[in-house]
């Protein structure tokens, strides 16, 4: 139990309090402990992957050999990954090699179709659901027209009252970015900020113990 | 059924069709839009225009193909102006391991445009383990950090990295980043080591970081597809920014219509 509960709870807390101290000493032996804690976070991650990659291959052997649906998928994964790793081996990674080719034409250009799809699903879905319903809405409305007309070239041919010497829509988008925009998320900003060194404190102290588990 | 009714039900593929023809036909009919310089662009190309060619850049391609189209036009731009200035140029992934397959080949073909060397003009390191802990560890050892270059060799065998201790070799850090990768640079670069960063992120992410830009903690900020552009015209050299810019000002004005149309339909069925 103690290997469990409290263990873990002492290095949190015995972590939390060196690191937070050195940050403010500013001697050779706190630069020794964060000098070192920065080695030792890299290496420990670099391991990281390696159980990652064991996990990879665990689940999806499992899958294949018990046939669970879609195995097929399961066997093409591991075919990738291990695919990948011998042809970078043998022709390396540089420009104009099979290893960069393959994710050239097949990853990069399936990441980048299946994403450039959104723009078709959001004109859809801001023709159905983009609505003037309230007052908040039309505010949200007339926000997200102007800007959108601000961030494009054509917003200055279409701002027209621009003769008249009244603000064009980059202007106005621009104001709205740099004035109202701002205020919300810096609002937003000290909300998050005040609430990670809570959380932090909660942390530190034992009092948040949810990444324990349920034991 | 009215025609009001109709126009509300309207079939989802005359809307992609229409947003197909906004997005294609641009770039077969230029209209030569002009593209007004943002004050965060051009401090931006200020400060890298007052360099010398002893200084160095160093861009960290935090990106995966999906932002591939807004982040490159950024990424080109940026080395071009470097290139021409003679700034030195390092490149990374220091977030993003998919970024190398994208930054790679597009810094390789820049340097033999300005018939850069290897080495001494420009480095690229990759991308390797450690995100935030690489980000602070650079401010401390640069060398240690990364140990070699993306090719595997060593830091101290390149002319142009021998020389980087930590952060007080480096004039400025770009992160471009589709992620709030840019966030832990100004946490642990610019807070900690006092470095100067700016940031290329995607127009959905622009909102976020004014108070990062009005607080002086990013010197300038390319927002989307409309910074790549602004940078473009700044060096004198349009390319895939400004191209897309025609594309992208007739998809929004597509968009604009069809919240137009739909509200209208709306507010006519509602009245009946």
């Amino acid at each position: 139990m103690f290997w469990k509960k409290q263990f873990p709870l002492v290095i949190v807390f015995v972590m939390g309090v060196v690191m937070a101290v050195q940050y403010f000493i500013p001697h050779s032996a706190s630069e020794f402990v964060y000098d070192n804690y920065l080695k030792w976070g890299i290496t420990i991650g670099i391991f990281g992957h390696i159980l990652g990659y064991f996990s990879f291959f665990r689940v999806h052997v499992m899958k294949v050999k018990k046939k669970t649906p879609n195995w097929g998928y399961s066997l093409l994964a591991i075919f990738c990954a291990i695919g990948m790793i011998i042809v970078a081996a043998l022709d390396g990674r540089g420009t104009g090699g099979y290893y960069m080719n393959i994710y050239l034409y097949t990853s990069a250009a399936i990441n980048a179709t299946v994403f450039s799809l959104l723009a078709f699903y959001i004109s859809s879905a801001a023709y159905r659901a983009f609505r003037a319903r309230s007052v908040q809405a039309v505010a949200l409305l007339l926000a997200a027209i102007i800007v959108m007309l601000g961030r494009v070239p054509i917003g200055n041919y279409v701002s027209v009252w621009t003769a008249i010497g009244l603000p064009s829509t980059y202007d106005i988008s621009q104001w709205i970015l740099n004035v109202p925009n701002m205020a919300a998320k810096r609002a937003i900003a000290l909300g998050v900020g005040l609430g990670s060194l809570l959380m932090t404190l909660k942390l530190i102290l034992g009092i948040e113990r949810t990444y324990l588990g349920n034991q | 059924m009215n025609f009001w009714k109709k126009l509300e039900q309207l079939d989802r593929r005359i809307i992609y069709v229409i947003i197909t023809l906004a997005v294609i036909l641009p770039f077969f009919f230029r209209l030569g839009l002009p593209i007004s310089i943002s004050p965060e662009v051009k401090s931006i190309y200020d400060y890298i225009e007052n360099l010398s060619p002893t200084d160095v850049v160093f861009i960290s391609g935090d990106y995966d193909p999906q932002v591939d189209a807004e982040l490159t036009p950024m990424l080109e731009a940026l080395v071009r102006h470097c290139f021409k200035k003679n700034v030195k140029v390092i490149a990374a992934n220091v977030y993003n391991p998919q970024g190398v397959g994208l930054v790679e080949p597009r810094l390789k073909k820049l340097a033999r445009e300005y018939k850069k060397v290897y080495g001494v003009d420009y480095v690229f390191l990759g991308w390797k383990y450690g995100g935030t802990l690489l980000i602070m560890r650079m401010g401390e050892d640069f060398q240690g950090a990364w140990e070699v270059d993306y090719y595997n060799t060593r830091l101290e065998d390149l002319p142009l990295t021998s020389r980087i201790q930590d952060y007080d070799d480096i004039a400025l850090v770009v992160s471009l980043t589709g992620s709030g990768a840019y966030i832990s640079w100004i946490y642990y670069a610019y807070v900690q080591y006092g470095q100067k960063l700016a940031a290329g992120i995607t127009a959905v992410m622009a909102a976020d970081s004014y108070p990062y830009l009005q607080a002086g903690q990013i010197i300038g900020l390319l927002g989307g597809l409309r910074g790549a552009a602004e940078y473009e015209q700044l060096i004198g050299h349009p390319s895939l920014g400004s191209a897309g810019m025609e594309a992208q000002s007739w998809a929004h004005i597509a968009i604009i219509v069809f919240i137009i149309l739909g509200n209208i339909g709306y507010f006519k069925i509602k009245k009946k």
